[in-house]
Parts: C-alpha cells; sequence; structure tokens
C-alpha cells in the first residue's frame, strides 16, 4: 500500500512539477509578450499630439476649403486628439454664408451626405484673424501674453505635430485671404525655428493647394515628413459640386484622404506608406508628392494615428517588467551633433538696462565725412588744370 | 542725327509722303474697311468666356415649375389693365404684397418737348410699382433687379406674370444674398428713367416725380424682360444701351451658359447662331449681326430699358421673347428656370461685374471682338486724315522757296483765316439751338406741327449755309488763297484726329 501511494506520490509530483514549469514557462512567456508590447511604446517617442488646420481663403466660391479642413478636423478629433489640442483656422465662415442654402453646415459629400461642420466645432481663429502673422506666431509660440489658451500651440519636445493647410497656392507661395502670401522660405524658418525651440518631435505637414510641392522644398530642420497634393507645374482638382447649394464641395485630395480616414480607427496598425499611395494620378489627376529624407524613422513604422489620433496604449498586467528606455528603432543620422550636446536654454529677453544703453553697432566702415567730397574737387581740379578752362562750360 | 533732324533723310521722308500719299490713303482705306469685315469672319474671333471667378459655372439646381401660375396672373393683369387703362397700380400692389415683398409706388410726370403722337399731349403721366424682396440674412447693401415693362396696348403682360410667378417663388428662398427688386415700370423708358432718378437721387433730364420711399442698396445688375405670348420659340438677347454704352460681357456670357444649359434657343438680334462659318452665307450672317449691333450703336437709342441702367454703372440686358412659327416651343416654366439660373448665379456676385469686356462686338452669342481688335480699323481711317494734314503741311512749307521769283503776296493773315472757321462754327451752334428755340414760336405763327418746324428750321440754316463759300472767297483773295485753303485744311482735319489718338490707348 505504501508502494501505491508512494508511486502515485511521485507521480502526482511529477504532474505538478510539470505544471509548475509550465505555468512558469508561460508567464515567463507573457512577460516577454509584455515586455515586447510595452517596447512598442517608445516606438515613436511622442507622448502627446497637436494638431494645426488651416483653411486660408474666404468667399463662398471657396468653400471647398473650408470643408477640406473641417474634414481633416472631424477625423483627428475622431480619433482622439481633443479640442484643447488642436488649432483650427478657418479664413470665413461658410456655414453662416449668406448664400448657403442649408445654414449652419459644411458639407463634404455631395447630396448633403456628410456635414463636417457638426454640433460641436470649435474655431480658434476666424475670418480676419487668419494671417501669415498669426500663422507664425502661432507655430513658433511668440504670441502676447494675452493670448487665450486655446489660440496657443502649446506643445513641447516631445509633441507629434500634424499641420494640415489649404488654400490657394501657387508654386513657393500659399495665398492668404486675397491679400498676403506666406513663402516656401518663411514656412521653413518657422519650422526650423520649432526645432530649436524644441516645439515639436515629429512634424507631419500635408498641403492641397495647386503646386503644393514646392511649400515643403526648402524644409531643412530634422523629423518633418510632408506631403503635398500636387506638383510644381500642376493644379490640384476640385472633386465634385452639389448643386443644390452651387459650389464645389471638395477638393480631390482631401476628399479621397477623407475617405482613407474614415477607414482607420483608434487602433489600426495603417502606416504611412499607405497614407502616400491616397489618391493616385487616375483619381486625383494630379501627382501627389511626399517627402520623407528629413524624418529618421523609417515610414513604413511610422503608425497613422502617430499623427491624425492621439493614442493611449493601456494595458493591465500584474507582471513586473523591465523596460529600456533606449529600445528603440531609430536610425541614427548625423543631422547635427551640437543640437543634441549642448544644453538648451531660451534666448533672454533683452533686460530693461540694455535697451537704455543700448550703442547702434557699426558694422561698416564708412570714410570719414567730406572725404569723398574733397576727393572730388580734387580731382575736378587737375581736370581743368590740364585741359583748361574752356571746358568748364561744357560741365554746366 | 535723328530722323527727323537730319536733312536728307527728312526730305527723303518728305518726299516719300507727298508722292505717295493718295496710293497710301487708298491703301490705309482699304486696309480700315478690309479689317472691320473681317473681324466676323470666326477663326478671327475669340470664345466667349465667363471671366468672373465668383459667379462660377452654370452648376445650381433650378426648381421653378410654376409656369401656370405665371401665365394666371398675366390673365389677371391683362383683364384689370384693361379695366383701369393703364397700371393697374392698386391690383398690383396688393398682389405683390400678399407675395410677401416690400411694396412702393412712384408717381412721375414729364413734360415732353414734341407731343405724343397718338394723344397730341405733351404730358406724361404714370406710376411706377417695385416691389422689394429683402435677403432674409445678409445686410441690405446689394441688390439685384427685374423689370418687366408695362407699354402700351397689351404687350407684356406674360412677362409681368413671370415676374410675379418669380417672386413668390424667390420669396421662399433662403439663400439670397442681396435684396431683389421687382419693378413694374409704366411708360417704357420715361418710366424707367423717372426710376432710376429717383432711385440714385439725380435730376438729369427733369422728369418730376414723387420721392422715392423704398430703396434696397446699390443695384448690381439688372435684367429686363420682354414676353408678349404664353410660349415662346426661341429667347433674344439685347445689349445695346443709350449711346450705345454696352453691358459687361459677363452678363451675355451669363445668359447664353444658361441657355445651353436649359437647352433654349437663344439669338442675338434675332438670329439663330449657325454653324457653317467658312462658307460665304455662313460669314455673311455673322457680318450682318456685327453690323447689326454697330448700327443699334450707332443710333444711340437704348434698344430696350435696360439701357437706361448703364448709364448709373449697372450692367443690364433685355430679354426678349420671340414666338415664331417653328415647332418646338418653350412654356413659361422654362424660362423661369432659364432666369431662376441667372439670378442666382448673380447672387453669388462679390463685386460688381468688372473682369470681363465692355466694349466689344457680337458677331454671335460665342464669339466676341474686342475693343482691342475693331479699334485698329478705326485708327486706319484717321491715318488717311493724318496723312493727308501731312502732304498738306509739308506743301505748305515747300511753297515759298518754290515761288520765290514771283511776286510774293502776303501770306493768309490770321484774320482771314480765323473767319471761315468762326462761321463754321457759328453755324454749328445755329443749328444747335436755333432749331428747338423757334420751335415755339414757329408753331405760333406758322401752320405747321412742332417736328415739322425743327425740320424746317434746320433746312434754312443749311440753305444760308449755301452761301458760305461764295462770302468767304469774297473774304479771302489772291494767291495767298491757294496757301489759306491748304492750312484751313490741315486745321480741321488735325482735332479731327485728336480724339480718336486719345481714345485708342
Amino acid at each position: 500500500m505504501a508502494s501505491f501511494v508512494g508511486v502515485q506520490f511521485t507521480f502526482c509530483f511529477r504532474i505538478i512539477v510539470i505544471l509548475f514549469f509550465l505555468h512558469f514557462y508561460r508567464t515567463s512567456l507573457s512577460a516577454h509578450e509584455i515586455e515586447t508590447q510595452a517596447s512598442h511604446f517608445f516606438r515613436s517617442g511622442h507622448t502627446n499630439n497637436w494638431a494645426v488646420l488651416v483653411c486660408t481663403s474666404r468667399f463662398w466660391f471657396n468653400y471647398r476649403h473650408v470643408a477640406n479642413t473641417l474634414s481633416v478636423y472631424r477625423s483627428v478629433k475622431r480619433l482622439g486628439i481633443p479640442d484643447s489640442h488642436i488649432v483650427l483656422m478657418l479664413a470665413d465662415d461658410m456655414a453662416c454664408n449668406h448664400r448657403n442654402p442649408k445654414p449652419a453646415t459644411v458639407f463634404s459629400h455631395k447630396n448633403m451626405e456628410l456635414n463636417v461642420y457638426g454640433d460641436d466645432v470649435e474655431v480658434d481663429y476666424r475670418g480676419y484673424e487668419v494671417t501669415v502673422e498669426n500663422f507664425l506666431r502661432v507655430l513658433t509660440g511668440r504670441l502676447p501674453a494675452s493670448t487665450p489658451r486655446s489660440k496657443r500651440l502649446l506643445s513641447d519636445d516631445r509633441s507629434n505635430i500634424l499641420i494640415y493647410m489649404t488654400g490657394h497656392g501657387g508654386n513657393g507661395f500659399l495665398k492668404f485671404q486675397d491679400s498676403e502670401e506666406i513663402t516656401n522660405v518663411e514656412l521653413a524658418d518657422a519650422f526650423e525655428q520649432m526645432w530649436q525651440k524644441r516645439r515639436y518631435n515629429e512634424l507631419l505637414f500635408i498641403i492641397d493647394t495647386c503646386q503644393g510641392a514646392s511649400m515643403y522644398e526648402r524644409f531643412y530642420s530634422p523629423n518633418i515628413m510632408a506631403l503635398a497634393s500636387s506638383q510644381v507645374g500642376e493644379d490640384s482638382l476640385s472633386h465634385q459640386p452639389d448643386l443644390a447649394i452651387g459650389v464645389h464641395l471638395m477638393d480631390r485630395y482631401t476628399f479621397y484622404l477623407l475617405e482613407f480616414l474614415e477607414d482607420i480607427h483608434p487602433a489600426s496598425q495603417s502606416n504611412m506608406n499607405d497614407l502616400f499611395k491616397v489618391c493616385p494620378k487616375s483619381q486625383c489627376v494630379s501627382t501627389p508628392g511626399h517627402r520623407t529624407d528629413l524624418f529618421q524613422r523609417n515610414p513604413n513604422s511610422v503608425l497613422i494615428t502617430d499623427f491624425f489620433g492621439s493614442v493611449r496604449k493601456v494595458e493591465i498586467t500584474m507582471s513586473t517588467m523591465k523596460l529600456n528606455p533606449n529600445n528603440t528603432e531609430r536610425t541614427e543620422i548625423d543631422v547635427n551633433e551640437e543640437m543634441v550636446t549642448t544644453l538648451q536654454h531660451y534666448v533672454d529677453q533683452l533686460p530693461v538696462a540694455e535697451i537704455i544703453h543700448q550703442k547702434p553697432k557699426q558694422k561698416d566702415w564708412h570714410p570719414p565725412d567730406g572725404f569723398i567730397l574733397g576727393l572730388w574737387t580734387l580731382i575736378i581740379l587737375i581736370f581743368f588744370q590740364t585741359y583748361g578752362i574752356k571746358h568748364l562750360k561744357h560741365v554746366f | 542725327m535723328g530722323l527727323l533732324s537730319d536733312p536728307n533723310r527728312r526730305r527723303a521722308l518728305t518726299n516719300l509722303v507727298t508722292r505717295l500719299n493718295t496710293p497710301l490713303c487708298v491703301m490705309c482705306y482699304i486696309v480700315g474697311i478690309t479689317w472691320f469685315l473681317g473681324l466676323a469672319f470666326e477663326p478671327f474671333t475669340l470664345r466667349t468666356y465667363m471671366s468672373e471667378n465668383a459667379m462660377g459655372s452654370t452648376m445650381v439646381e433650378e426648381k421653378f415649375v410654376y409656369g401656370d401660375r405665371a401665365l394666371s396672373y398675366s390673365r389677371e393683369f391683362s383683364g384689370h389693365r384693361k379695366k383701369v387703362g393703364g397700371l393697374p397700380v392698386d391690383w398690383l400692389g396688393k398682389t405683390m404684397k400678399s407675395r410677401g415683398l416690400e411694396v412702393y409706388k412712384q408717381t412721375f410726370s414729364r413734360t415732353l418737348p414734341f407731343p405724343d403722337e397718338s394723344k397730341e399731349r405733351y404730358m406724361v403721366k404714370g406710376t411706377n410699382v417695385y416691389g422689394i424682396l429683402r435677403a432674409p440674412r445678409a445686410p441690405r447693401t446689394e441688390s439685384i433687379l427685374l423689370s418687366a415693362t408695362c407699354s402700351e396696348g397689351s404687350n407684356n403682360n406674360q412677362a409681368v406674370g413671370l415676374l410675379l410667378a418669380l417672386a413668390s417663388y424667390f420669396r421662399g428662398q433662403i439663400y439670397w444674398a442681396k435684396d431683389i427688386i421687382f419693378l413694374v415700370n409704366e411708360h417704357d423708358l420715361i418710366g424707367m428713367e423717372a426710376w432710376l432718378e429717383a432711385y440714385h437721387d439725380v435730376n438729369m433730364t427733369g422728369i418730376q416725380s414723387s420721392p422715392m420711399q423704398g430703396r434696397a442698396g446699390a443695384i448690381q445688375a439688372a435684367v429686363s424682360l420682354e414676353l408678349s405670348s404664353d410660349v415662346i420659340t426661341s429667347f433674344d438677347v439685347v445689349v445695346e444701351g443709350l449711346n450705345g454704352q454696352l453691358p459687361n460681357l459677363d452678363l451675355v456670357n451669363l445668359f447664353y451658359a444658361f441657355c445651353q444649359k436649359i437647352g433654349m434657343l437663344c439669338t442675338i438680334q434675332g438670329k439663330l447662331q449657325r454653324n457653317d462659318w467658312d462658307t460665304l452665307p455662313g460669314y455673311s450672317h455673322s457680318l450682318n449681326t456685327m453690323l447689326l449691333m454697330v448700327l443699334k450703336q450707332s443710333s444711340g437709342r437704348p434698344q430696350g430699358d435696360h439701357g437706361l441702367f448703364l448709364r448709373y454703372h449697372v450692367e443690364a440686358v433685355t430679354l426678349r421673347g420671340i414666338n415664331s412659327f417653328r415647332q418646338y416651343k418653350f412654356d413659361m416654366s422654362t424660362v423661369g428656370k432659364l432666369i431662376e439660373g441667372m439670378f442666382r448665379k448673380l447672387n453669388n456676385l462679390l463685386e460688381r461685374f468688372h473682369q470681363s469686356y465692355f466694349f466689344y462686338l457680337l458677331p454671335s452669342l460665342t464669339r466676341f471682338v474686342s475693343i482691342g481688335y475693331y479699334m485698329p480699323a478705326f485708327s486706319f481711317l484717321i491715318l488717311i486724315l493724318m496723312l493727308r494734314a501731312l502732304d498738306l503741311w509739308v506743301q505748305l512749307s515747300n511753297t515759298p522757296r518754290v515761288q520765290d521769283d514771283e511776286e510774293q503776296d502776303p501770306g493768309p493773315s490770321m484774320l482771314s483765316l480765323a473767319t471761315p472757321i468762326f462761321i463754321c462754327h457759328l453755324t454749328g451752334l445755329a443749328l444747335y439751338f436755333l432749331p428747338i428755340l423757334s420751335q415755339d414760336m414757329a408753331t405760333q405763327h406758322f401752320p405747321v406741327s412742332e417736328t415739322e418746324a425743327v425740320v424746317f428750321t434746320a433746312i434754312a440754316i443749311y440753305v444760308a449755309g449755301l452761301a458760305l463759300p461764295h462770302n468767304t472767297h469774297r473774304a479771302l483773295s489772291g494767291n495767298g488763297t491757294e496757301c489759306g485753303w491748304k492750312f484751313e485744311t490741315l486745321i480741321s482735319s488735325v482735332p479731327c484726329c485728336a480724339p480718336w489718338l486719345y481714345s485708342a490707348d
């Protein structure tokens, strides 16, 4: 009997040991899974998302630009970026325009299928406040102290920013409000200011205008990815008119972008390569372009939701794990080593004392006064002495 | 040295001008005429296009279906009109008010210079009735106008009916950004001028009118309707206005664009468009159309009620429905759709019409000739005058040297030269003022009517003018006459060229 019990005991003991090893193996496996999942947290390196959406044209016949911007706003809000992190600039009010047969609506699809104006649109810069100066101030953060928070881009060095611009443009410029324009050089410099002040981690720039690719040609700051709806020399075309409203409702590129984004949900894993394929030439008539050379990560590892959504990954676990903060997929490119190693600090505001006692700096050397006059008098005297006084009357 | 300061070159040039003067003049004349006639040839013209971006293309949805309502309104209007014997002011005011418009009336009166032919009276009295449809959400700063005139007899009833039906339909829409004025004016041009003068608060023609009570802001565009039949076969657009002024070409283009969209037959000068521009009949058809337009412009008479708007910088056209013996007829609903489409597009305007041409000729509705293309033809004709003047100048500067050995008459004195010119100007002034001044007197003492008196006075002045050459020949004498006449011709031809030179730039 004791031997039987002993045999059973050893049998049970073996089963228990096997079960124990299996369990241990499984937990260690799941811990490893969780670790790999947790390492995904640090893939992109950003912790918050911002969006700056700009529509630069006014007047009723530019209805489609407002509809463009509002459709991107809608997608961005749906994917999780809150209004406090969106700066929406609309140069004209189409919803309440006198000519709108359906007041308080802005439609993006004909037959009034989709009202992108919705019930909770928060426009931060409206009407004549949309100017080049205000746009650049928003980007660089140089706003007067009285500016409310909703009008500020309060991003930090861990923010991914989406910048979407639409309107009328040309080779190297974008027209604001029929009276001014922003050039690609200005925009590139504004982005460099943002980089210097560490106002973004990564930036996605989308532009839907005629010859839009010219606007991203001059970028030189790191971590910028840019998309445009048409190349230099091409026009971006509008999509479809609605006969009841009497205007074109959307531009082609943004229309297909909206259709693409409607399929994206907060957990979607689509990456930037899918975004580059939006609106090929057969649908858009113009050739969309993109630029990724300044971006450090590989586009196919960049999720759409990295820029369009504000995703918080939450996984509940009871196990402990080791997190290695250097476990990123960044490819190190030698951009500018100074920027990484030197200690960054904000430029001092000019102290009052220096304003009062400041001397004008003389950069160029000019000869003392009267020197030129004396030189010319000497030359003329010698001339007349050599050639005679009779030439004097020809001078005067 | 310069071309003209070098004596050798100068002599060569002047010889050229004098020797080849006649051939050059003839050539200029032929070139000018050929150029003008060639303008009607289709490859030399440009296709019309919409210049105003705000108006966009014809992408609207027209929903007007109340053609039968328009016809019933027109029957009521004609009935009331017969009863009252003029414009049925009260009925019209009541109907417009019931449709939701703000109704205002304006009475006017004018003493005519010549009595009315049919009624032999001087005083014309009338009333204009207009209703303003206020834009539901817009400020009252701009407006567009639709008018139909209540002319003599029983014309134009359907236009008034359609106007009322459109007014009731437009009242139900919320997309109007401008006020719409619906005007029914009496006595055609006189009533329209009275309304315009009172609206813009000027007094140019001496019409007395009651003060204007209701205004709707600056008028951006106006359309005048003339429809005298229940169904029409084609729609004619009339552009020539007062003193030959034309509306902006964009308004005509808008009309044609909607004609094409709806599929209505549209004409200009009453002529249909032809496709065979390379055949002689096709070319002569467009030449005919263009020359008719030139003729109507030159008459200075506004061909429709719209012609009076142009002076106030309001672009306007008249749309005339024509009922001929064609088979396919268009009913009032189609006409209403066209006007609705035009008004919806005019609603989208942000500024007055200014993008397209103001001076043009239309050989057909799809082709136009702008002033830059037809003005060179006229400048060639003026070049002849300049060449003649040059020729005379050269001759005058040459003759004293040639006739050195003969007895030198003193050159024509300034007084003797000035006398014929002075007499000519006096004649002109007499022709301008005397007929009107003598009109009254003549009818009192002579058994003639006023119009005949004017004509007789003019004839009398012409007959007196026949004696002019004889008198001036007696005033001037001697060899200086030859020089003098040349000088005269020179002086009189140069002022003729000068205005053309200024207008050419």
